[in-house]
């Protein structure tokens, strides 16, 4: 490596968090919060595009409290980087998720978003996720096969024409002119089925490393040819939500966003709403402070791993992955990979398998070129990306926010 | 409805057998099969009685992850075989591991192995519960029918069944099963039903009495619930859900979770809280389902024969779903730490075949070869060896007839799904697979818990060779490993309070991965999976893995031998040949995941884009 490039990633992987605000200003946010209540008065007075019962209901045969939707609700705002007067609007959205009807298509995928979906915690709300949102077609959860699921979909397609999103999951393989994936009793290739699913959808929600850029079957040598939906689908508006597999407070806070707007939220350069993707994790790891004084874990299970130490020689990504992982963890909070002590493997990014997925540091790992061919250092493939993510997006403001938030929660238990 | 071509046609089955070309027979081609992981066809040919005579099964996707892990570290494989599939999460990366680590000669230290039981049990636990509930028991519970109970006596059904099963009911009270039934009432009576639209309430095949069908509803419910709790056992030691990433080549990641009493305090508050609900309300409901479906799982004239398909192996016994009746588990969750291969198992290894009960045969991993004949890949003429597999896609398509439908073209190549063969048989994997071997090989734990389950149901031995018996084992299973894995989080606390915090074995990469091969042969949910890897310079040369779907859902063999999925279904009536109820309860049963089956590919890179492909299935 060159002294330049040296100096850079040094430069790169030291940075303190940037504090750029995402504070637009009061006369933005008025006009933000009169648009929103317009669009949710307006999805009041629509007849219930579906049979779901009244949200409050749910919650309470749930044996949640009024005061914990609350506290979900000004948490979601929160993430969704919003000013807490927005609180009431997201709560009533959220009483409004029924409206939206979603299609969910399955291509060349593992079903692991999917999984995730289903360990969706929102406020403790798994079943609103089924019950509320309008899951018109879900292949891995729906009780009709065959032509009565074609059916099913196809009805919702016409019956929500213009109205519904489609949420895609797995990648879309187009080599052998798409036949290495195909669906239903005509054969129709998956992508065709995209093709056909989308016409009729008012956005896009690419969901998973797969979906958004391909994923695993893009992985070198990409044996299917397979790309993401926004290499697919055209003039329609594409929400893409990576990682391996998507965080599912993620695929929530773009239902909730598109609910309460009508818009879908404002997205960095990979399309990503920046809600979810404008942190850097390695800005808010909790081993960071080990980073900065350079105590490392050398090896697995040594006195570094007893003691939290970072993991950026054992090959954590952190500084080059830009997601909220470190801010609202997985399953509940319970943990994530770098809590667990294994360091982040990057799959938000672009190319993540190639690039990032390995248990070394960047610097010295000889990894396989996306493209296939020779081998090179990791100086030779784009620190670019890092640049083109945006390092820097108003992470501060909305983390501590959080941070506040989660401290005043304290208070209150 | 299923699509029927109602002419009378020539359909020829693979492997020699023909349906004849006769009127009155249909076919049927149910795709896409939902509630499952992956896509997976089926296509079957009924007879005037509604009689299916025929089946194929045929999975519509293929992504060659094989093809990407070659060339890679070893040691990076693990994470990406993981993504062959999201359900079973954390199996194929274990899996990998372990066969990189039998190719290195490592040995794991106690923690890692208990840490691994514990994430393997918490997926075996989530994925089996969200199996029977969320992706199966629509088969059986007719939710529309749910509305018409009377919950007073569903309360006092809930009690019958609790009590068979020698428990309380999970929820017990009128009150409880009227809210929950109202929440459906007006659920049901607002139109659309969303997920659970266009299902086939109300086919005469649905057995249970409207407050049975209420009592699977309000499991089904709460079912997500405690499913989600599952998934944060899984996500404690494995960092998240799904797809853990704790595993490493030589142990786990996770020492400051172990170091924790609180961490290891949590698991076992979830691991109660889960168990709790296995038996107050999973074992009850197979309880419930079990005696009501015990006709069909008993009637030995819906079962499938093996002299109908030349080459098979299946005699006539077992019920409805029963299928080839040869079983096989390579065994799993190691109780000791002598070595991969040397440590006694949970699950014993073993083969029953051919519906013997009387003995069983000791696996031999030379005898795994996958075939061909009838997959879209082009063989080198005979089965081959996983080390050594080579093989070539060549998709030839699907038939596209006047109709507008695509047919199989099942005397040909009609899957992305190979044919394993166990010394050139077909055989079962998965939970039934598991239990029976044990059963018969004696094993003291599973025998209890199998006996007491047919002692309570009164029910002989028998009625596991059934779809009913297929989805009863893996609840037998279930509460088996809800037990065991109490004994596990103690054996982990009380190691880390010994003061032993190892868990990793150090190796000398650069030495070990010369040159060397493994091969990790264990036990998924859905039953056994092997991962074969070859290792040269320190990168993959070869890989291979021979999933549980790709031996329950793989298409004929080289001599027609019939597919478990395949044979399975044959000899069930169907009520209504528009609507496939009994096809996919059965292909459920089995708890397909396709996109695990078709993983293989090992070519060369971009050779794939040459395929051969059939003009007229280009469209
Ligand atoms: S563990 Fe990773 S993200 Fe955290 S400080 Fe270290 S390098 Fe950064
Ligand atoms: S921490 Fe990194 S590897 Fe882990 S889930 Fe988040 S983005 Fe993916």
């Amino acid at each position: 490596m060159g002294m330049d490039k040296q100096e850079s990633v040094k430069k790169l992987f030291t940075a303190q968090s940037a504090k750029v605000d995402t504070n637009r200003g009061d006369a933005y946010y008025e006009a933000l919060y009169a648009k929103c209540q317009e669009r949710l008065d307006a999805l009041k007075k629509l007849t219930p595009l579906n049979n779901r019962r009244d949200f409050m209901t749910t919650i309470e045969d749930e044996g949640l409290e009024r005061r914990d939707f609350l506290k979900w609700a000004s948490a979601t705002t929160a993430m969704l980087m919003l000013p807490a007067s927005f609180t009431p609007l997201v709560a009533e959205a959220a009483t409004l998720m029924n409206r939206v009807p979603v299609i969910w298509i399955e291509l060349s995928d593992c079903a692991g978003n999917s999984e995730a979906l289903l360990r969706s915690d929102g406020p403790k709300i798994d079943e609103i996720i089924l019950d509320i949102i309008s899951l018109e077609f879900h292949e891995t959860l729906q009780a009709a096969s065959g032509h009565q699921a074609e059916k099913q979909m196809e009805e919702a397609m016409e019956h929500f024409k213009g109205k519904y999103l489609l949420f895609v999951e797995g990648a879309v393989p187009l080599g052998m002119d798409g036949q290495f994936g195909t669906i239903g009793a005509k054969g129709e290739t998956f992508v065709d089925h995209l093709h056909r699913a989308a016409e009729g959808a008012a956005a896009v929600v690419a969901v998973g490393s797969c979906a958004t850029y391909g994923g695993i079957p893009a992985a070198a040598p990409n044996p299917t040819d397979a790309v993401g939906v926004m290499d697919v689908v055209k003039g329609k508006p594409i929400i893409n939500i990576p990682a391996c597999p998507a965080n599912p407070s993620n695929m929530v806070g773009v239902i909730l966003h598109f609910v309460l707007t009508g818009s879908i939220p404002e997205l960095d350069s990979l399309l990503r709403p920046k809600f979810a993707f404008g942190y850097r994790i390695h800005d808010n790891c909790e081993r960071r402070a080990h980073f900065d004084a350079g105590e490392y874990v050398e090896e697995w299970g040594d006195e570094g791993a007893k003691n939290n130490f970072c993991l950026y020689k054992m090959g954590c990504k952190g500084p080059m992955t830009f997601n909220n992982c470190s801010i609202i963890r997985y399953n509940e909070g319970v943990n994530w990979p770098i809590g667990v002590g294994r360091g982040c493997i990057g799959c938000s990014e672009p190319d993540f398998w190639d690039k990032y997925a390995y248990e070394r540091p960047m610097a010295n790992a000889n990894i396989k070129a996306p493209t296939g061919g020779v081998e090179k250092t990791v100086d030779q493939f784009g620190l670019g990306l890092l640049t083109a993510a945006g390092i820097g997006i108003g992470i501060h403001a909305a983390a501590s926010a959080i941070a506040g938030k989660k401290e005043h929660e304290k208070e209150e238990a | 409805m299923p699509e029927i071509n109602e002419q009378a046609e020539a359909q020829t089955s693979g492997g020699g057998t023909t349906t004849a070309a006769t009127g009155g027979k249909k076919h049927i081609i149910v795709d896409p099969i939902t509630r499952i992981e992956g896509h997976l066809r089926i296509e079957a040919v009924i007879d005037e009685n509604n009689k299916i005579v025929d089946a194929w099964s045929s999975s519509t996707m293929f992504r060659g992850i094989e093809t990407i892990l070659k060339g890679r570290d070893p040691r990076d494989c693990g994470l990406m075989a993981m993504r062959i599939c999201g359900v079973c999460t954390g199996t194929h990366y274990q899996r990998s591991i372990e066969a990189v680590e039998d190719a290195f000669g490592i040995t794991i230290p106690k923690n890692a192995r208990i840490v691994r039981n514990l994430i393997q049990g918490s997926l075996y636990l989530h994925d089996h519960l969200v199996h029977f509930y969320h992706l199966h028991a629509l088969d059986f519970v007719d939710v529309v029918a749910a509305t018409k109970a009377d919950p007073a006596k569903t309360a006092e059904e809930a009690a019958k069944w609790a009590h068979v099963a020698g428990v309380e009911p999970y929820i017990g009270s009128a009150g409880d099963f009227k809210m929950i039934q109202d929440r459906i009432v007006k659920f049901v009576k607002e139109g659309r039903l969303g997920i659970f639209g266009n299902g086939y309430w109300g086919n005469p095949h649905y057995k249970l009495t409207p407050e049975q069908n209420l009592i699977g509803v309000a499991h089904y419910l709460k079912a997500l619930d405690i499913q989600r709790e599952m998934s944060k056992m899984h996500a404690i030691f494995g960092g998240k859900s799904p797809h853990p990433q704790s595993i490493v080549v030589g142990g786990v990641t996770c020492v400051q979770d172990i170091k924790n009493p609180a961490r290891i305090a949590l698991f076992k508050e979830l691991l109660t809280l889960s168990r709790d609900f296995v038996k107050r309300a999973y074992l009850p409901d197979i309880y419930m389902a079990g005696t009501m479906y015990a006709d069909e799982a008993t009637d030995g004239s819906a079962t499938f024969h093996a002299s109908d398909h030349k080459g098979a192996m299946g005699k006539a016994v077992g019920g409805t779903g029963g299928g080839i009746l040869s079983y096989m588990s390579y065994g799993d969750f190691r109780l000791d730490d002598t070595g991969f291969y040397n440590s006694e198992l949970l699950f014993p290894s073993g083969l029953v075949l051919d519906g013997d009960i009387s003995k069983v045969h000791e696996v031999d991993p030379n005898k795994i070869t996958e075939d061909v004949t009838h997959s879209w890949y082009k063989g080198s003429g005979a089965p081959e060896h996983p080390y050594d597999g080579t093989t070539i896609p060549e998709y030839t398509g699907l038939e596209k007839k006047e109709d507008g439908y695509a047919y199989l073209k099942t005397d040909e190549k009609y899957s992305w799904i190979k044919s394993p063969l166990y010394d050139g048989k077909k055989v079962e994997v998965g939970p039934l697979a598991r239990m029976v071997v044990g059963y018969v090989k004696g094993d003291k734990r599973i025998k209890k818990y199998v006996d007491n389950f047919l002692t309570r149901a009164n029910l002989p031995i028998t009625v596991l060779f059934s779809t009913v018996g297929r989805t009863a084992a893996r609840a037998i299973e279930t509460e088996l490993m809800s037990d065991v894995m109490l004994e596990w989080v103690d054996e982990l606390a009380a190691n880390a309070a010994s003061g032993d915090l190892s868990t990793w074995t150090e190796f000398d990469f650069d030495t070990v991965a010369a040159d060397t091969k493994g091969m990790g042969l264990a036990e998924a949910p859905r039953g056994s999976l092997g991962h074969w890897v070859k290792i040269k310079d320190g990168k993959v040369t070869n890989y291979q893995a021979v999933v549980p779907s790709t031996w329950n859902a793989g298409p004929r063999g080289p001599n027609g031998e019939v597919g478990a999925y395949e044979a399975a279904v044959i000899g069930t009536v169907v009520a209504d040949p528009q609507q496939p109820l009994e096809i996919i309860r059965t292909v459920h049963s089995f708890d397909p995941c396709i996109a695990c089956a078709v993983h293989v590919v090992d070519t060369k890179g971009k050779e794939l884009a040459t395929y051969k492909v059939d003009p007229t299935c280009a469209f």
